[in-house]
């Protein structure tokens, strides 16, 4: 099993409150959770990542426990050793490309100097297409080499699972496929186990070899799935 | 005229080193306000900020009754250390730095809220400790404001008055500032010193209001 996961979480947001309670398991190297906006994907997604503690259960990625509460077992988001790509993909403005793919290269206080030339860095801005925008600031650059960027600077440190939010919502839809396609073969590559959360059904169609539907918090079955997409396309009529 | 001199000297000296315990109290309370949330945090405010507000006179009483030799700063200081505390230009950094403390600290909030929490997230996982996180994402993307908010303070601390008179005096050549001594040379008539240290003292000021407002955010390249 790949993905272990059975928690509890109760996000309170002044007088309203969320409940999210995600339990299931899959061994798919490439899982999808589905789901429409507000159904607490995201929030999942900080669960695993550590961003966010849950309030009871367990966390297994990879055979790794990151949190468990009967265990006392609760990694912090920097011993998980987790890609994650967010939604805007999160880069660092006052960096340049370079600098943002080798943040992780350097432990300790002070940032990768905009000169250094680090090696592994330098072999992920050639995988990733990014010699020519290298030296550039995350605003000067395209939405598809933003996410390059993204990726790149997550999987520098040899993740041991790569956790994407929404990672197309912020591009072109003529863009989307040949990027699918792109983070597809890049998973085949390095064989590192992928999960992505969407709504769109089109991402779910290149990139899913299991699908977990999260409505309201909870984790539906494949036949309430079913239905429910079936409610939600009829809805959409 | 030699006399501005050693009191310009002085006034530098003791508005530096006020900022740079701004640097580290101011910048590091303003953070904290910025990203914990706790009950009372808007009182906490209100209470640091008090001294922006509060006339110097009251401030340095204030300050006379915890440092003085029968406070219990000043007594603890004397009796563990042999430091007399009062009427010395330390008293004097420690008046200038506690009034021009919410200018920095407002200024550091400020400038800390408006850094993306999740830039903060997003390098927490890719490994970098939160002393990490600090230096090379949350204050670089605060450090003009908070570079702005120092250069202020400085510029206050340089026209402190009130609340150093109190604690630290007015000794020619050891507590007595600028500010102290244009009150002192017009107290006793002498025009052209008045004259000479309301210059120099006009000049200072405004070359540090200057570099501020060049810092002063909304003047930087923006942000995509």
């Amino acid at each position: 099993m790949i993905w272990q996961l059975d928690f509890a979480k109760r996000l309170q947001h002044g007088s309203s409150r969320f409940d999210l309670r995600v339990a299931f398991e899959s061994g798919a190297q490439r899982l999808v959770l589905f789901g429409p906006s507000g159904a607490g994907k995201t929030q999942t997604l900080k669960v695993i990542a550590g961003l966010v503690r849950a309030d009871s259960g367990h966390v297994r990625v990879a055979g790794r426990t990151l949190f468990s509460g009967s265990h006392g077992v609760d990694l912090s988001p920097q011993q998980r050793q987790l890609a994650y790509v967010f939604q805007d993909y999160a880069l660092f403005p006052h960096l340049t490309v370079r600098q943002n793919i080798a943040f992780a290269r350097r432990g300790g206080w002070i940032n990768p100097p905009r000169r250094l030339r680090d090696e592994p860095a330098e072999r992920w801005i050639e995988t990733f297409r990014l010699q020519s925008v290298a030296d550039h600031f995350p605003h000067q650059i395209s939405g598809g080499q933003r996410q390059r960027t993204a990726l790149a600077r997550a999987l520098m440190n040899n993740p041991s699972a790569l956790l994407l939010d929404e990672p197309f919502a912020a591009l072109d839809k003529g863009l989307r496929q040949r990027l699918r396609e792109d983070l597809a073969g890049l998973q085949r590559e390095l064989q590192i186990p992928m999960l992505l959360i969407t709504h769109d059904d089109d991402d779910v169609r290149s990139l899913a070899d299991q699908v977990v539907h999260l409505r309201a918090g909870q984790v539906v079955s494949g036949a309430d799935a079913a239905q429910a997409a079936e409610a939600g396309s009829a809805a959409m009529l | 005229m030699e006399g501005a001199w050693v009191a310009l000297a002085l006034t530098l000296k003791v508005a530096g080193w006020a900022t740079a315990l701004n640097l580290i109290f101011g910048v590091g309370v303003g953070y904290a306000m910025a990203r914990w949330r706790f009950p009372g945090r808007e009182l906490a405010d209100a209470v640091l900020t008090l001294p922006m507000v509060m006339p110097p006179t009251v401030l340095g009483y204030y300050m006379l009754v915890l440092i003085g030799t029968h406070g219990p700063i000043g007594a603890w200081l004397l009796q563990h250390f042999g430091i007399r505390l009062i009427f010395t230009w330390q008293a004097a950094v420690i008046a200038a730095a506690v009034v021009s403390f919410p200018l920095v600290f407002k200024s550091a909030r400020a400038a800390f809220e408006t850094v993306d929490p999740q830039l903060e997230d997003a390098a927490r996982l890719l490994g970098i400790g939160e002393v990490g996180v600090f230096f090379r994402v949350s204050l670089p993307l605060a450090g003009r404001g908070v570079l702005a908010g120092l250069l202020l303070a400085f510029a206050r601390a340089l026209g402190e008055f009130g609340a150093t008179l109190m604690v630290a005096g007015s000794i020619p050549g050891k507590t007595q500032t600028l500010s102290i001594a244009v009150y002192e040379a017009v107290q006793a008539g002498q025009d052209d010193t008045a004259n000479f240290l309301v210059a120099v003292t006009s000049v200072t000021c405004i070359a540090v209001l200057l570099s501020a407002g060049r810092l002063a955010p909304g003047r930087v390249a923006p942000r995509a």
